[in-house]
C-alpha cells in the first residue's frame, strides 16, 4: 500500500528526514517510536502533505501512486488520513458542517452522490457511539474549546467517518487520561479492516498494549535505527532508547 | 470650499421649495447647518478623523437633489432584502416613502411611528426638542450637509415601559432613478424609560447606480431602556455612503449597534454614544467585508460620563483585492467614570498582499479605577487550519472560503435576531464560497 524509499526532507535549511525507508502493507498495524526530535511527527505530516516540508530526496509510493505529486486534499480523497498531534480550533465551523463537508469532498471524489444534511445525520449518529461522543459536540466549532481528550476523540470520529485505507496517528496517544486512551484505540482497533493499514506514532509504549502493531520501527536523528516485531515496543518500555542511538551514531 | 459652493443654488432652490416648509424653526436649522456645511467644506485627510478617508470623491462631484417620483417597484423586486417579511417595514425608495411597499399595521397603539415630515407636522414643538439635539454640526460637515437638505426620515418614539420585540425595518433603497443624486435621511429615535425596541436600518443599492447616501440618526436610550439598533450598508458598489449615528443613554440603559458595511465604493460609518447615567452598557459591533478597490472607514466613539458604565466593540473586517479598511475606535473616561469598564477588539483578515487596514484605537482616560483593554490583530489566512482542512480532503480554494467565513462568524455572533444573523451569514458565506449555505 505504501513504499516510502530513502526519504529525506526538511524544514527550511535544516534536514529532519534523512533516509527513511518503509513498507506497509494492506491490514497491518505499524508502530513508529523514537525520542523528541527524532522526525516522528515529520514524517507523519509529509505523508499527509504538509507544504511546510520539503522532500529533498527519495520518494513515497501510494497505491502504485507518486503521493507526492498529490497536493494535501488529493491525498485525503484518495484515502490518506492524518490524526493530528495538535488538532487545529477552528471557532466559527462547527463540526457539523466540517465533517460534512469533508464527507462529501471524499464521495465526489470517489464519483458519488453528496450527502444531505438529514442522511448525514444518520450516519454520524452511529460514529459518535464509537468514540462515546454525544451529539452536542456536531454543533460546537471545530476543535474550539475542546478538551485534549476531546480533541483526540474528535480526531478518531473524523477517522470513522472519512474511513481512510492508510491512518496516521500522530501522538494520539500524548495529553490523553486512561479513559480517553481506551476509547481512541477502541475506535481505531474497530475501524481496522484487511484491506486497510495503520501507522501509529508514538512516544510511549501505552497505546501499544490497545493497538497491537504488526511491525515496530525505532525513528532516531532521522533515519529507522531498528525495526521488529511488537516484542520491540516492550523492550523499548523496559530499556529506553539510549542502547539504540548511541551504536546508530545519533 | 470650492467643493461646496455648487450647493448654494441648490440649497436656495430646496429652501424656496419644500425645504422651506414645516414650523418656523426648521427653515432657520437648516439655513444655520448649510452655512455650517460651507464654512466647514468637506473634511480631508487633514482632519485627524478622516485621516485615512480621503472623501475626494465626493467632494469633486456635484449630487443634484432627487426628484420625488413614485416607484414602480413591486414587493416582490424588494423581496430579496426584506430578511423577514413578517416585520413591520417603512420602505423608502430613492428618499421618498412608498406606503404600498412598508408594513406597519398591527403595531402598539402607543408606539409613534412616523415619517419625518408627518412628525414635523402633527408634533412639531416635541421635534423641535429632539431633531437634531444630539446630532450636533458644529464640527461635522456631512451631519450639517444633512441636517440642511434633510428630505424624509423616519421617527420613532417607543412610550415608558413598552416593550417591541418584534423588528422594525427600515429600508432606504436607491435605483438607477436617482443616479448622480445625494439623498439625506434621518432617523429620529426616543426610547422612554424602561421601554424596547429593534430596529433595523437597510441601506440597499439596486443595480448599479452612483449616488450619495449621507444619513443621520439620533437615538436617545431612556432610563432602563434598550435599543438594539442593526445597521446593513449594500449600497451600489458605484455609491458613497456616509452615516451617523449619534446615541445619548440614560442610566442602566443598553443600546447594542452592529453594523454591516460590504457595499458602496467609500463609505464611512459614525456610531458614538454618550453614557450619560450610572450602570450604562454600549455594545458596538460591526462587520466589513471588502474587496476590489472598496474603502470602508468605522470610526466609533465612546463617552463614559457616569460610573459603572460598560462598553464592548468587537469590530472585524475582511479584506480581498485592493480595498481599504479603517477602524478608529475612540473611548473617552470622564473623571467622574469610575468603575468604567471598557473593552474594545478590533480584528482585520487580509485575503490578498494588496488589501490594506489601518487601525487607531485612541483611549483617553481621566478617571483611575477603571478597566480599559483594546487590541488590534490583522492577520492572513491560518495556514495551519488551512492544512488542517485540506488534510481532511476539503479543497485549497473551498478550505479559504470556509476559514474566511470562519472569521466572520465571531462578529456576527453578536447579533440577536436570528433572521437578520442567518441572513448575513448566507451574505458572507456566498461571497466567499460561490456556493449557497443551506
Amino acid at each position: 500500500m505504501l513504499k516510502i524509499k530513502d526519504l529525506h526532507a526538511s524544514a527550511g535549511d535544516k534536514e529532519i528526514l534523512k533516509g527513511i525507508s518503509l513498507t506497509v502493507n494492506a491490514g497491518e498495524v505499524h508502530a513508529i517510536m523514537g525520542p523528541n526530535g527524532s522526525g516522528k511527527s515529520t514524517l507523519a505530516q509529509v505523508i499527509a502533505g504538509h507544504p511546510g516540508f520539503d522532500v529533498t530526496s527519495g520518494t513515497i509510493e501510494y497505491e502504485g501512486q507518486d503521493l507526492l505529486e498529490m497536493d494535501a486534499e488529493i491525498r485525503a480523497q484518495a484515502g490518506v488520513f492524518l490524526a493530528f498531534q495538535y488538532p487545529v480550533e477552528i471557532p466559527g465551523v462547527t463540526n457539523a458542517y466540517f465533517l460534512r463537508a469533508a464527507y462529501n469532498e471524499l464521495r465526489k471524489a470517489r464519483g458519488e452522490e453528496e450527502a444531505d444534511p438529514i442522511e448525514f445525520l444518520d450516519i454520524m449518529e452511529e460514529k459518535l457511539k464509537l468514540v462515546e461522543m454525544d451529539t452536542t459536540m456536531m454543533q460546537r466549532s471545530v476543535n474550539a474549546g475542546f478538551s485534549g481528550g476531546e480533541k483526540k476523540r474528535n480526531e478518531i470520529l473524523q477517522m470513522a467517518v472519512l474511513a481512510p485505507k492508510l491512518a496516521v496517528l500522530d501522538e494520539t496517544d500524548s495529553g490523553l487520561d486512561i479513559d480517553a486512551l481506551r476509547i481512541v484505540a477502541g475506535g481505531v482497533n474497530t475501524l481496522k479492516r484487511p484491506d486497510n493499514a495503520t501507522i501509529v506514532v508514538t512516544h510511549y509504549q501505552r497505546l501499544l498494549n490497545y493497538i497491537v502493531p504488526d511491525h515496530v520501527h525505532v525513528l532516531a536523528g532521522g533515519r529507522i535505527v531498528k525495526s521488529g516485531g511488537k516484542e520491540l515496543a516492550l523492550e523499548l518500555e523496559a530499556k529506553g532508547y539510549d542502547w539504540l542511538l548511541e551504536p546508530a551514531g545519533v | 470650499m470650492p467643493a461646496t459652493a455648487p450647493y448654494r443654488d441648490q440649497f436656495a432652490d430646496y429652501a424656496s421649495n419644500g425645504g422651506g416648509e414645516g414650523p418656523s424653526w426648521l427653515p432657520a436649522l437648516r439655513k444655520e447647518a448649510f452655512e455650517r456645511f460651507t464654512t466647514l467644506g468637506f473634511p480631508t485627510t487633514r482632519d485627524e478623523d478622516w485621516h485615512f478617508t480621503s472623501v475626494t470623491p465626493i467632494a469633486e462631484r456635484t449630487f443634484k437633489t432627487v426628484k420625488a417620483a413614485p416607484t414602480t417597484l413591486t414587493v416582490s423586486d424588494i423581496a430579496p432584502y426584506l430578511v423577514d417579511p413578517s416585520w413591520h417595514r417603512l420602505v423608502f425608495v430613492n428618499g421618498r416613502l412608498e406606503p404600498s411597499l412598508s408594513q406597519f399595521t398591527e403595531l402598539p397603539a402607543d408606539l409613534q411611528l412616523s415619517t419625518l415630515s408627518e412628525a414635523l407636522r402633527e408634533e412639531p414643538e416635541w421635534m423641535e426638542k429632539h431633531l437634531g439635539s444630539l446630532a450636533a454640526f458644529d464640527k461635522a460637515a456631512f451631519t450639517a450637509l444633512n441636517t440642511a437638505f434633510v428630505q424624509d426620515g423616519v421617527v420613532v418614539r417607543v412610550p415608558k415601559s413598552e416593550e417591541i420585540d418584534a423588528p422594525i425595518h427600515i429600508l432606504h433603497l436607491v435605483d438607477g432613478k436617482a443616479d448622480g443624486a445625494a439623498l439625506h435621511p434621518r432617523l429620529l429615535v426616543v426610547a422612554e424609560p424602561l421601554s424596547r425596541v429593534v430596529l433595523v436600518e437597510s441601506f440597499i443599492g439596486i443595480g448599479q447606480p452612483s449616488y450619495l447616501v449621507n444619513g443621520v440618526a439620533e437615538v436617545v436610550v431612556g432610563n432602563g431602556a434598550r435599543v438594539d439598533h442593526y445597521k446593513v450598508q449594500r449600497e451600489s458598489r458605484d455609491a458613497f455612503h456616509v452615516g451617523t449615528t449619534q446615541v445619548t443613554q440614560g442610566r442602566d440603559s443598553i443600546y447594542h449597534s452592529f453594523s454591516y458595511a460590504a457595499g458602496a465604493a467609500l463609505s464611512r460609518t459614525n456610531v458614538y454614544t454618550k453614557l450619560a447615567g450610572e450602570g450604562g452598557e454600549a455594545r458596538l459591533n460591526g462587520l466589513y467585508v471588502l474587496d476590489g478597490s472598496q474603502h470602508a472607514d468605522h470610526q466609533t466613539f465612546v463617552e463614559h460620563l457616569a460610573e459603572s458604565c460598560a462598553s464592548r466593540e468587537l469590530y472585524a473586517g475582511i479584506l480581498d483585492g485592493s480595498s481599504h479598511g479603517v477602524f478608529n475606535g475612540k473611548v473617552y473616561v470622564d473623571p467622574i467614570a469610575q468603575k468604567t469598564d471598557g473593552k474594545q477588539t478590533n480584528k482585520a483578515l487580509l485575503l490578498s498582499p494588496q488589501a490594506r487596514v489601518d487601525t487607531k484605537p485612541q483611549l483617553e482616560i481621566f478617571a483611575d479605577d477603571v478597566k480599559c483593554t483594546h487590541g488590534a490583530t490583522i492577520g492572513r489566512m491560518d495556514e495551519a487550519a488551512l492544512f488542517y482542512l485540506r488534510s481532511r480532503g476539503i479543497g485549497a480554494e473551498n478550505a479559504k472560503s470556509l476559514l474566511t467565513y470562519a472569521f466572520a462568524a465571531e462578529a456576527l455572533e453578536t447579533i440577536e435576531i436570528d433572521a437578520l444573523r442567518i441572513a448575513l451569514e448566507r451574505y458572507v458565506f456566498e461571497r466567499f464560497t460561490n456556493t449557497t449555505l443551506e
